[in-house]
Protein backbone atom coordinates (compact mmCIF):
# COMPACT_ATOMS: atom_id res chain seq x y z
CA UNK A 1 0.00 0.00 0.00
CA UNK A 2 1.89 3.16 -0.95
CA UNK A 3 2.00 5.46 1.88
CA UNK A 4 2.49 9.10 1.68
CA UNK A 5 5.97 10.66 1.39
CA UNK A 6 6.23 12.55 4.64
CA UNK A 7 4.46 9.69 6.78
CA UNK A 8 7.57 7.56 5.37
CA UNK A 9 10.19 9.92 5.83
CA UNK A 10 8.88 10.34 9.96
CA UNK A 11 9.07 6.67 9.63
CA UNK A 12 12.91 6.91 9.04
CA UNK A 13 13.21 9.85 11.52
CA UNK A 14 11.47 7.30 14.05
CA UNK A 15 14.06 4.64 13.15
CA UNK A 16 17.38 6.86 13.78
CA UNK A 17 15.95 8.00 16.89
CA UNK A 18 15.62 4.54 18.38
CA UNK A 19 19.10 4.42 18.12
CA UNK A 20 20.54 7.99 19.29
CA UNK A 21 17.55 9.06 21.74
CA UNK A 22 19.96 8.01 24.94
CA UNK A 23 21.90 10.51 24.16
CA UNK A 24 19.51 13.45 24.54
CA UNK A 25 17.03 12.13 27.28
CA UNK A 26 19.14 13.00 29.92
CA UNK A 27 19.28 16.51 29.49
CA UNK A 28 15.67 16.74 27.94
CA UNK A 29 14.53 15.93 31.36
CA UNK A 30 17.29 17.03 33.78
CA UNK A 31 16.93 20.58 32.83
CA UNK A 32 13.10 20.94 33.69
CA UNK A 33 14.06 19.25 37.12
CA UNK A 34 16.55 21.64 37.79
CA UNK A 35 14.58 25.10 37.23
CA UNK A 36 11.47 23.59 39.43
CA UNK A 37 13.59 22.30 41.97
CA UNK A 38 16.57 25.59 42.67
CA UNK A 39 13.82 28.29 41.35
CA UNK A 40 10.77 26.81 41.47
CA UNK A 41 11.14 25.06 45.25
CA UNK A 42 14.07 27.06 46.39
CA UNK A 43 13.19 30.77 45.44
CA UNK A 44 9.59 29.89 45.02
CA UNK A 45 9.61 29.70 49.07
CA UNK A 46 10.59 33.04 49.45
CA UNK A 47 8.21 34.49 46.86
CA UNK A 48 5.22 32.63 48.04
CA UNK A 49 6.47 33.51 51.70
CA UNK A 50 7.15 37.20 51.09
CA UNK A 51 5.38 39.83 49.85
CA UNK A 52 4.92 37.40 46.67
CA UNK A 53 1.83 35.91 48.45
CA UNK A 54 -0.39 39.34 48.22
CA UNK A 55 0.43 39.76 44.39
CA UNK A 56 0.07 35.66 43.29
CA UNK A 57 -3.00 34.16 44.15
CA UNK A 58 -1.30 30.27 43.45
CA UNK A 59 1.85 29.23 44.22
CA UNK A 60 4.88 30.38 42.17
CA UNK A 61 5.74 26.44 41.44
CA UNK A 62 2.49 26.25 39.24
CA UNK A 63 3.20 29.67 37.67
CA UNK A 64 6.43 28.68 37.23
CA UNK A 65 5.77 25.15 35.86
CA UNK A 66 3.60 26.85 33.52
CA UNK A 67 6.07 28.87 31.97
CA UNK A 68 9.17 25.98 31.75
CA UNK A 69 6.44 23.73 29.86
CA UNK A 70 6.24 26.19 26.80
CA UNK A 71 9.86 27.18 27.35
CA UNK A 72 11.22 23.76 26.98
CA UNK A 73 8.80 23.26 24.43
CA UNK A 74 10.92 26.14 22.69
CA UNK A 75 14.08 24.97 23.70
CA UNK A 76 13.51 21.25 22.21
CA UNK A 77 11.79 22.27 19.14
CA UNK A 78 14.83 24.78 18.32
CA UNK A 79 17.31 22.15 18.54
CA UNK A 80 15.14 20.07 16.45
CA UNK A 81 15.69 22.87 13.70
CA UNK A 82 18.96 23.62 14.55
CA UNK A 83 22.48 20.49 14.23
CA UNK A 84 20.28 18.03 12.68
CA UNK A 85 19.63 20.23 10.16
CA UNK A 86 22.86 21.66 9.48
CA UNK A 87 24.06 17.83 10.01
CA UNK A 88 22.09 16.81 6.85
CA UNK A 89 23.24 19.56 4.58
CA UNK A 90 26.96 19.77 5.84
CA UNK A 91 28.22 17.22 7.66
CA UNK A 92 26.39 13.79 7.34
CA UNK A 93 24.93 14.94 4.22
CA UNK A 94 21.85 12.45 4.95
CA UNK A 95 19.36 15.18 2.99
CA UNK A 96 20.77 14.49 -0.07
CA UNK A 97 20.26 10.74 0.24
CA UNK A 98 16.80 11.25 1.05
CA UNK A 99 16.01 13.44 -1.64
CA UNK A 100 18.27 11.52 -4.35
CA UNK A 101 14.57 9.12 -3.73
CA UNK A 102 11.22 10.33 -4.62
CA UNK A 103 10.82 11.77 -1.56
CA UNK A 104 10.76 15.94 -2.61
CA UNK A 105 12.63 19.05 -0.07
CA UNK A 106 8.83 19.47 1.13
CA UNK A 107 8.28 15.66 2.34
CA UNK A 108 11.52 15.67 4.07
CA UNK A 109 9.88 18.90 5.77
CA UNK A 110 6.67 17.66 6.77
CA UNK A 111 7.98 14.20 7.91
CA UNK A 112 10.87 15.89 10.15
CA UNK A 113 8.32 18.29 11.57
CA UNK A 114 5.81 15.18 12.25
CA UNK A 115 8.25 13.66 14.29
CA UNK A 116 9.10 16.58 15.83
CA UNK A 117 5.58 17.05 16.78
CA UNK A 118 5.42 12.79 18.51
CA UNK A 119 8.89 13.62 20.30
CA UNK A 120 7.76 16.77 21.77
CA UNK A 121 4.35 15.49 22.52
CA UNK A 122 6.14 12.48 24.57
CA UNK A 123 8.72 15.15 26.02
CA UNK A 124 5.64 17.28 27.51
CA UNK A 125 3.90 14.37 28.17
CA UNK A 126 6.67 13.24 30.80
CA UNK A 127 7.47 16.46 31.62
CA UNK A 128 3.77 17.33 32.80
CA UNK A 129 4.18 13.84 35.20
CA UNK A 130 7.10 15.33 36.71
CA UNK A 131 5.06 18.45 37.59
CA UNK A 132 2.69 16.21 38.87
CA UNK A 133 4.49 14.71 41.47
CA UNK A 134 6.74 18.17 42.39
CA UNK A 135 3.10 19.13 42.92
CA UNK A 136 3.37 21.70 41.02
CA UNK A 137 0.66 21.35 38.87
CA UNK A 138 -2.05 18.20 39.35
CA UNK A 139 -2.31 15.63 36.17
CA UNK A 140 -5.91 17.36 35.19
CA UNK A 141 -5.85 19.99 34.05
CA UNK A 142 -1.94 19.86 33.53
CA UNK A 143 -2.09 17.48 30.78
CA UNK A 144 -4.07 20.88 28.95
CA UNK A 145 -1.02 22.38 28.65
CA UNK A 146 0.62 20.11 26.37
CA UNK A 147 -0.89 20.69 22.87
CA UNK A 148 -0.33 24.45 23.17
CA UNK A 149 2.83 23.69 23.92
CA UNK A 150 3.94 21.25 21.27
CA UNK A 151 2.60 23.91 19.05
CA UNK A 152 5.17 26.33 20.51
CA UNK A 153 8.01 23.85 20.17
CA UNK A 154 6.83 22.98 16.38
CA UNK A 155 6.81 26.81 15.88
CA UNK A 156 10.49 27.35 16.81
CA UNK A 157 10.78 24.24 14.52
CA UNK A 158 9.81 25.60 11.63
CA UNK A 159 11.78 28.89 12.28
CA UNK A 160 14.81 27.91 13.47
CA UNK A 161 15.05 24.95 10.55
CA UNK A 162 14.08 28.11 8.25
CA UNK A 163 17.07 29.95 9.63
CA UNK A 164 19.34 26.94 9.47
CA UNK A 165 18.65 26.71 5.92
CA UNK A 166 20.03 29.77 5.44
CA UNK A 167 23.64 29.47 7.37
CA UNK A 168 27.25 28.54 5.97
CA UNK A 169 28.30 27.11 9.57
CA UNK A 170 27.25 26.72 13.02
CA UNK A 171 28.52 30.23 14.18
CA UNK A 172 24.88 31.03 13.42
CA UNK A 173 23.80 28.86 15.77
CA UNK A 174 25.65 29.73 18.66
CA UNK A 175 24.47 33.21 18.42
CA UNK A 176 20.84 31.89 17.39
CA UNK A 177 20.54 30.93 21.20
CA UNK A 178 22.94 33.10 22.90
CA UNK A 179 21.09 36.32 21.67
CA UNK A 180 17.66 35.09 20.72
CA UNK A 181 16.80 31.95 22.47
CA UNK A 182 17.97 32.58 25.78
CA UNK A 183 16.82 36.17 25.92
CA UNK A 184 13.61 34.87 24.85
CA UNK A 185 13.36 32.11 27.91
CA UNK A 186 14.08 34.95 30.35
CA UNK A 187 12.07 37.42 29.65
CA UNK A 188 8.41 35.78 27.91
CA UNK A 189 6.97 35.57 31.05
CA UNK A 190 8.45 32.13 31.69
CA UNK A 191 9.88 33.27 35.46
CA UNK A 192 7.96 36.61 35.84
CA UNK A 193 4.68 37.93 34.57
CA UNK A 194 5.05 40.09 31.28
CA UNK A 195 4.03 42.57 33.43
CA UNK A 196 6.93 43.11 35.70
CA UNK A 197 9.00 44.00 32.78
CA UNK A 198 10.43 47.55 32.42
CA UNK A 199 7.59 49.71 30.41
CA UNK A 200 9.85 50.16 27.50
CA UNK A 201 10.02 46.23 27.25
CA UNK A 202 6.34 45.30 27.89
CA UNK A 203 5.13 45.96 24.28
CA UNK A 204 7.85 43.74 22.65
CA UNK A 205 6.76 40.82 24.74
CA UNK A 206 3.90 39.88 22.67
CA UNK A 207 6.12 40.19 19.73
CA UNK A 208 7.42 36.53 20.73
CA UNK A 209 5.54 32.81 19.87
CA UNK A 210 7.05 31.99 23.18
CA UNK A 211 5.20 34.67 24.86
CA UNK A 212 2.21 33.48 23.41
CA UNK A 213 2.68 29.76 24.29
CA UNK A 214 3.06 30.66 27.43
CA UNK A 215 -0.15 32.53 28.04
CA UNK A 216 -2.00 30.13 26.10
CA UNK A 217 -1.20 26.96 28.80
CA UNK A 218 -1.49 29.31 31.93
CA UNK A 219 -4.90 30.16 30.45
CA UNK A 220 -5.88 26.92 30.18
CA UNK A 221 -3.96 25.13 32.82
CA UNK A 222 -4.20 28.01 35.73
CA UNK A 223 -7.71 29.52 34.88
CA UNK A 224 -8.09 31.48 37.87
CA UNK A 225 -5.11 33.58 37.15
CA UNK A 226 -6.34 37.10 35.94
CA UNK A 227 -4.59 40.00 34.83
CA UNK A 228 -1.87 41.77 35.11
CA UNK A 229 -0.65 37.79 35.64
CA UNK A 230 -1.56 36.82 32.44
CA UNK A 231 -3.09 39.12 29.45
CA UNK A 232 -6.44 39.98 29.01
CA UNK A 233 -6.23 38.36 25.15
CA UNK A 234 -8.17 36.01 23.82
CA UNK A 235 -7.01 32.28 23.48
CA UNK A 236 -7.88 32.26 20.17
CA UNK A 237 -5.58 35.20 19.15
CA UNK A 238 -2.31 33.32 21.22
CA UNK A 239 -3.37 30.01 18.92
CA UNK A 240 -3.90 31.86 15.46
CA UNK A 241 -0.38 33.64 16.27
CA UNK A 242 1.37 30.55 16.92
CA UNK A 243 -0.59 29.04 14.03
CA UNK A 244 0.45 31.47 11.93
CA UNK A 245 4.01 31.70 12.90
CA UNK A 246 4.18 27.71 12.25
CA UNK A 247 2.61 27.77 8.68
CA UNK A 248 5.15 30.66 7.70
CA UNK A 249 8.08 29.09 9.21
CA UNK A 250 7.05 25.96 7.44
CA UNK A 251 6.79 27.43 4.04
CA UNK A 252 10.47 29.31 4.84
CA UNK A 253 11.91 25.72 5.69
CA UNK A 254 10.98 24.46 2.84
CA UNK A 255 11.96 27.11 0.33
CA UNK A 256 15.36 27.68 1.96
CA UNK A 257 16.55 24.01 2.57
CA UNK A 258 14.81 23.72 -1.75
CA UNK A 259 17.48 26.80 -2.55
CA UNK A 260 20.34 24.75 -0.12
CA UNK A 261 20.09 20.92 -1.70
CA UNK A 262 18.79 21.96 -5.32
CA UNK A 263 21.65 23.39 -6.63
CA UNK B 1 17.65 1.09 -31.47
CA UNK B 2 16.00 1.38 -28.36
CA UNK B 3 15.13 4.60 -27.33
CA UNK B 4 17.78 6.42 -25.40
CA UNK B 5 17.21 6.50 -21.21
CA UNK B 6 19.19 10.10 -21.46
CA UNK B 7 18.71 12.70 -24.33
CA UNK B 8 20.88 15.55 -23.60
CA UNK B 9 20.76 19.04 -26.31
CA UNK B 10 22.75 21.72 -26.05
CA UNK B 11 22.73 21.37 -21.98
CA UNK B 12 23.92 24.04 -20.25
CA UNK B 13 24.51 24.38 -16.34
CA UNK B 14 25.67 28.13 -14.88
CA UNK B 15 25.93 28.96 -11.20
CA UNK B 16 26.85 32.85 -10.99
CA UNK B 17 29.25 33.69 -13.25
CA UNK B 18 30.98 29.90 -13.53
CA UNK B 19 29.64 27.90 -16.33
CA UNK B 20 30.07 24.54 -14.93
CA UNK B 21 28.29 22.87 -18.24
CA UNK B 22 28.60 24.17 -21.67
CA UNK B 23 26.25 23.12 -23.85
CA UNK B 24 26.86 20.02 -24.04
CA UNK B 25 25.08 16.88 -26.08
CA UNK B 26 24.91 13.25 -25.80
CA UNK B 27 22.38 9.99 -25.45
CA UNK B 28 22.59 7.24 -23.15
CA UNK B 29 21.20 4.03 -24.79
CA UNK B 30 19.54 1.04 -22.35
CA UNK B 31 21.94 -1.77 -21.48
CA UNK B 32 25.04 0.79 -22.06
CA UNK B 33 27.55 1.29 -19.73
CA UNK B 34 28.40 5.00 -20.42
CA UNK B 35 31.10 7.12 -19.07
CA UNK B 36 31.85 10.95 -18.21
CA UNK B 37 36.14 11.01 -18.37
CA UNK B 38 37.85 14.09 -17.65
CA UNK B 39 39.74 15.87 -14.53
CA UNK B 40 38.12 17.40 -11.39
CA UNK B 41 35.76 20.62 -12.25
CA UNK B 42 35.25 19.24 -15.73
CA UNK B 43 31.78 19.52 -15.43
CA UNK B 44 31.09 15.77 -14.34
CA UNK B 45 29.13 15.78 -11.18
CA UNK B 46 27.30 19.05 -12.69
CA UNK B 47 26.08 16.90 -15.48
CA UNK B 48 25.24 13.94 -13.18
CA UNK B 49 23.07 16.33 -11.07
CA UNK B 50 20.94 17.39 -13.42
CA UNK B 51 20.05 13.80 -14.99
CA UNK B 52 19.78 12.72 -11.10
CA UNK B 53 16.99 15.61 -11.02
CA UNK B 54 18.59 17.37 -7.84
CA UNK B 55 19.98 20.27 -10.09
CA UNK B 56 18.10 22.42 -12.10
CA UNK B 57 19.09 22.80 -15.65
CA UNK B 58 19.93 26.45 -17.03
CA UNK B 59 19.49 25.62 -20.50
CA UNK B 60 19.21 23.46 -23.54
CA UNK B 61 17.24 20.22 -22.82
CA UNK B 62 17.36 17.24 -21.01
CA UNK B 63 15.01 14.18 -21.10
CA UNK B 64 15.54 11.28 -18.72
CA UNK B 65 13.02 8.07 -19.94
CA UNK B 66 11.58 10.30 -22.19
CA UNK B 67 10.69 12.60 -19.09
CA UNK B 68 11.21 16.05 -17.76
CA UNK B 69 13.33 16.70 -14.46
CA UNK B 70 11.97 19.80 -13.69
CA UNK B 71 7.94 18.64 -13.90
CA UNK B 72 8.84 14.93 -13.43
CA UNK B 73 11.76 14.52 -10.82
CA UNK B 74 9.40 12.20 -8.68
CA UNK B 75 8.67 9.76 -11.01
CA UNK B 76 12.72 9.68 -12.51
CA UNK B 77 13.79 9.64 -9.31
CA UNK B 78 11.58 6.67 -8.63
CA UNK B 79 13.49 4.44 -11.46
CA UNK B 80 17.32 5.60 -11.09
CA UNK B 81 20.07 4.52 -8.49
CA UNK B 82 22.27 6.95 -7.54
CA UNK B 83 25.60 6.51 -5.88
CA UNK B 84 26.61 9.61 -4.93
CA UNK B 85 30.88 10.79 -4.91
CA UNK B 86 30.82 11.45 -1.00
CA UNK B 87 29.39 8.42 1.36
CA UNK B 88 26.03 9.80 3.07
CA UNK B 89 25.12 6.64 4.82
CA UNK B 90 23.25 7.13 7.72
CA UNK B 91 26.01 5.98 10.16
CA UNK B 92 24.11 5.40 13.10
CA UNK B 93 21.89 2.71 11.46
CA UNK B 94 23.09 -0.76 10.87
CA UNK B 95 23.89 -1.98 6.96
CA UNK B 96 20.47 -3.38 6.78
CA UNK B 97 18.67 -0.68 8.16
CA UNK B 98 20.28 1.87 5.58
CA UNK B 99 18.98 -0.53 3.00
CA UNK B 100 15.72 -0.82 5.00
CA UNK B 101 14.69 3.16 5.14
CA UNK B 102 15.64 3.78 1.23
CA UNK B 103 13.27 0.99 0.25
CA UNK B 104 10.57 2.69 2.50
CA UNK B 105 12.10 6.57 0.87
CA UNK B 106 10.83 4.28 -2.44
CA UNK B 107 7.48 3.68 -1.56
CA UNK B 108 8.46 -0.44 -1.43
CA UNK B 109 6.44 -2.87 0.33
CA UNK B 110 8.21 -4.26 3.68
CA UNK B 111 8.21 -7.80 2.50
CA UNK B 112 9.89 -7.11 -0.69
CA UNK B 113 12.26 -4.68 1.19
CA UNK B 114 13.57 -7.28 3.02
CA UNK B 115 13.92 -9.92 0.24
CA UNK B 116 15.90 -7.25 -1.73
CA UNK B 117 18.39 -6.64 1.51
CA UNK B 118 19.41 -10.38 1.36
CA UNK B 119 19.98 -10.31 -2.57
CA UNK B 120 21.91 -7.29 -2.04
CA UNK B 121 23.77 -7.87 1.10
CA UNK B 122 25.18 -10.88 -0.77
CA UNK B 123 25.92 -8.91 -3.96
CA UNK B 124 27.80 -6.46 -1.71
CA UNK B 125 29.35 -8.97 0.38
CA UNK B 126 28.19 -7.41 3.36
CA UNK B 127 26.18 -10.50 5.07
CA UNK B 128 28.37 -11.08 7.48
CA UNK B 129 28.18 -7.11 8.85
CA UNK B 130 24.22 -7.21 8.25
CA UNK B 131 23.35 -5.75 11.89
CA UNK B 132 27.40 -3.88 12.23
CA UNK B 133 26.40 0.10 12.53
CA UNK B 134 27.89 1.89 9.39
CA UNK B 135 29.95 3.55 11.76
CA UNK B 136 32.33 0.34 12.32
CA UNK B 137 32.62 -0.27 8.10
CA UNK B 138 35.99 0.28 6.55
CA UNK B 139 35.76 2.83 3.31
CA UNK B 140 35.13 0.02 0.47
CA UNK B 141 32.39 -1.75 2.76
CA UNK B 142 30.79 1.55 2.91
CA UNK B 143 30.97 2.34 -0.55
CA UNK B 144 29.92 -1.04 -1.65
CA UNK B 145 26.66 -0.70 0.89
CA UNK B 146 26.40 3.03 -1.00
CA UNK B 147 25.38 1.06 -4.13
CA UNK B 148 23.62 -1.57 -2.62
CA UNK B 149 21.06 1.16 -1.23
CA UNK B 150 21.56 2.88 -4.66
CA UNK B 151 19.96 -0.70 -6.17
CA UNK B 152 17.46 -1.28 -3.73
CA UNK B 153 14.55 0.02 -6.27
CA UNK B 154 15.67 -2.31 -8.96
CA UNK B 155 16.92 1.01 -10.76
CA UNK B 156 16.31 0.90 -14.87
CA UNK B 157 19.60 3.43 -14.91
CA UNK B 158 22.42 3.55 -11.74
CA UNK B 159 24.24 6.98 -11.77
CA UNK B 160 27.90 6.41 -10.21
CA UNK B 161 29.70 9.46 -9.44
CA UNK B 162 33.23 8.75 -9.09
CA UNK B 163 32.63 5.21 -7.69
CA UNK B 164 36.25 4.36 -6.44
CA UNK B 165 38.07 7.76 -5.63
CA UNK B 166 39.56 7.48 -2.43
CA UNK B 167 39.52 3.65 -2.10
CA UNK B 168 43.67 1.35 -1.81
CA UNK B 169 43.69 -0.75 -4.66
CA UNK B 170 42.29 -4.05 -3.19
CA UNK B 171 39.14 -2.13 -2.54
CA UNK B 172 38.91 -0.69 -6.15
CA UNK B 173 39.12 -4.36 -7.95
CA UNK B 174 36.46 -5.48 -5.57
CA UNK B 175 34.19 -2.78 -6.58
CA UNK B 176 34.80 -2.62 -10.15
CA UNK B 177 34.29 -6.93 -10.20
CA UNK B 178 30.60 -5.54 -8.48
CA UNK B 179 30.10 -2.93 -11.17
CA UNK B 180 31.37 -5.66 -13.83
CA UNK B 181 28.81 -8.31 -12.72
CA UNK B 182 25.54 -5.36 -12.73
CA UNK B 183 26.85 -4.54 -16.39
CA UNK B 184 26.65 -7.98 -17.12
CA UNK B 185 22.87 -8.13 -15.71
CA UNK B 186 22.26 -5.56 -18.16
CA UNK B 187 22.54 -2.77 -16.18
CA UNK B 188 22.57 0.65 -17.41
CA UNK B 189 25.15 2.64 -15.88
CA UNK B 190 26.41 6.06 -15.77
CA UNK B 191 29.84 6.35 -14.55
CA UNK B 192 31.95 9.73 -13.98
CA UNK B 193 35.67 9.25 -13.16
CA UNK B 194 38.98 11.25 -13.42
CA UNK B 195 40.64 7.23 -13.72
CA UNK B 196 41.60 6.10 -17.30
CA UNK B 197 41.97 2.38 -15.72
CA UNK B 198 38.28 2.81 -14.47
CA UNK B 199 36.86 4.42 -17.84
CA UNK B 200 38.32 1.19 -19.48
CA UNK B 201 37.10 -1.40 -17.85
CA UNK B 202 33.92 -0.19 -16.93
CA UNK B 203 32.55 1.71 -20.06
CA UNK B 204 31.38 0.96 -23.32
CA UNK B 205 31.35 4.21 -24.51
CA UNK B 206 32.19 7.33 -23.05
CA UNK B 207 32.69 11.31 -23.42
CA UNK B 208 35.73 13.11 -22.65
CA UNK B 209 34.99 16.47 -20.56
CA UNK B 210 37.49 19.00 -20.13
CA UNK B 211 36.71 22.74 -19.04
CA UNK B 212 32.60 22.11 -19.03
CA UNK B 213 32.50 20.56 -22.64
CA UNK B 214 32.22 17.66 -24.19
CA UNK B 215 35.93 17.20 -26.12
CA UNK B 216 35.51 13.46 -27.72
CA UNK B 217 33.00 10.68 -27.84
CA UNK B 218 33.48 6.75 -28.68
CA UNK B 219 34.83 3.76 -27.30
CA UNK B 220 37.55 3.92 -25.08
CA UNK B 221 39.06 1.32 -28.15
CA UNK B 222 37.86 3.66 -30.71
CA UNK B 223 38.78 6.77 -29.11
CA UNK B 224 42.59 5.67 -28.38
CA UNK B 225 42.67 4.30 -32.03
CA UNK B 226 41.89 7.75 -33.02
CA UNK B 227 43.98 10.07 -31.05
CA UNK B 228 47.02 7.89 -29.63
CA UNK B 229 49.48 5.82 -31.68
CA UNK B 230 49.32 2.13 -30.56
CA UNK B 231 52.49 2.77 -28.38
CA UNK B 232 54.13 4.79 -26.10
CA UNK B 233 57.68 4.94 -25.07
CA UNK B 234 58.13 6.63 -21.31
CA UNK B 235 61.70 7.84 -20.85
CA UNK B 236 63.24 9.69 -18.25
CA UNK B 237 65.87 11.44 -18.82
CA UNK B 238 67.82 13.69 -15.54
CA UNK B 239 70.45 15.27 -17.95
CA UNK B 240 70.11 17.37 -20.97
CA UNK B 241 66.24 16.88 -21.05
CA UNK B 242 66.41 20.11 -23.58
CA UNK B 243 68.93 18.55 -26.17
CA UNK B 244 67.32 15.42 -25.86
CA UNK B 245 63.86 16.64 -27.03
CA UNK B 246 65.12 18.10 -29.87
CA UNK B 247 66.39 14.96 -31.26
CA UNK B 248 63.14 13.31 -30.12
CA UNK B 249 60.68 15.32 -32.07
CA UNK B 250 63.04 14.15 -35.18
CA UNK B 251 62.43 10.48 -34.72
CA UNK B 252 58.57 10.83 -33.36
CA UNK B 253 55.54 11.51 -35.15
CA UNK B 254 54.81 13.10 -32.11
CA UNK B 255 56.22 13.55 -28.20
CA UNK B 256 54.59 15.10 -24.86
CA UNK B 257 57.44 16.34 -22.87
CA UNK B 258 56.16 16.10 -18.75
CA UNK B 259 57.91 17.53 -16.07
CA UNK B 260 59.32 14.83 -15.29
CA UNK B 261 59.61 11.91 -18.18
CA UNK B 262 59.06 12.48 -21.86
CA UNK B 263 56.54 10.40 -23.53
CA UNK B 264 57.22 9.16 -27.49
CA UNK B 265 54.32 8.18 -29.06
CA UNK B 266 55.13 5.57 -31.56
CA UNK B 267 53.44 2.69 -33.68
CA UNK B 268 56.57 0.73 -33.11
CA UNK B 269 57.80 1.18 -29.64
CA UNK B 270 60.83 -1.30 -30.13
CA UNK B 271 62.42 0.48 -33.19
CA UNK B 272 61.88 3.80 -31.69
CA UNK B 273 63.76 2.86 -28.29
CA UNK B 274 66.44 1.44 -30.85
CA UNK B 275 67.05 4.86 -32.50
CA UNK B 276 66.68 6.64 -29.42
CA UNK B 277 69.80 4.47 -28.20
CA UNK B 278 71.34 4.99 -31.49
CA UNK B 279 70.92 8.83 -31.30
CA UNK B 280 73.07 8.23 -28.62
CA UNK B 281 70.31 10.05 -25.82
CA UNK B 282 71.22 9.08 -22.25
CA UNK B 283 67.87 7.83 -20.85
CA UNK B 284 67.77 6.79 -16.52
CA UNK B 285 64.79 4.78 -17.47
CA UNK B 286 63.09 3.35 -20.54
CA UNK B 287 59.54 2.07 -20.54
CA UNK B 288 57.41 0.78 -23.40
CA UNK B 289 53.08 0.08 -22.76
CA UNK B 290 50.43 0.33 -25.00
CA UNK B 291 48.36 4.04 -25.48
CA UNK B 292 45.75 4.37 -22.80
CA UNK B 293 42.65 7.02 -22.51
CA UNK B 294 45.54 8.70 -20.43
CA UNK B 295 46.86 9.52 -23.99
CA UNK B 296 44.16 10.54 -25.21
CA UNK B 297 43.24 13.27 -22.86
CA UNK B 298 46.49 14.17 -22.68
CA UNK B 299 46.51 14.78 -26.41
CA UNK B 300 43.13 16.76 -26.64
CA UNK B 301 43.82 18.93 -23.74
CA UNK B 302 47.81 18.56 -23.53
CA UNK B 303 47.34 17.94 -19.58
CA UNK B 304 46.71 15.27 -17.47
CA UNK B 305 43.69 13.70 -16.19
CA UNK B 306 45.36 14.12 -12.59
CA UNK B 307 47.15 16.65 -11.72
Amino acid sequence: MAVAAPIRVLEAQYRTYRRTWRGSVISTFLQPVLFLTAIGVGLGTLVDDGAGTSTLPIAYLAFLATGILPATAMQTGSSDGAWPVMAGFKWRKDYYATIATPITVRDLILGRFGFAAIRLTFVLTIYTIIMALFDAVPLWPGVLGIPPAVLTGLAFTALVTAYTCTLENEIGLANLFRFGIVPLFLFSGTFFPVSQLPDWLEPLAPLTPLYHGVELVRKLVLSDLEAPLVSSTSMWVHLAYLVVVLVIGTALAVRFLDRKLLV
Amino acid sequence: MAVPLVIAESLTKRFDDITAVDSVDFEIHPGESFGFLGPNGAGKTSTMRMIATVSPVTSGTLSVFGLDPAADGRQIRGRLGVVPQEDNLDLELTVAENLYIYGRYHDMARPKIKEKIEELLDFAELTARRDSQVETLSGGMKRRLTIARALINEPDLVILDEPTTGLDPQARHLLWDRLYRLKQQGATLIISTHYMDEAEQLCDRLVVMDKAKIVAEGSPRALIDEYAPREVVELRIHNGMEAAIEQLVKLAPRIEPLADRVLVYTDDADRTLKEVHDQGIVTDSALVRRSTLEDVFLRLTGRALID
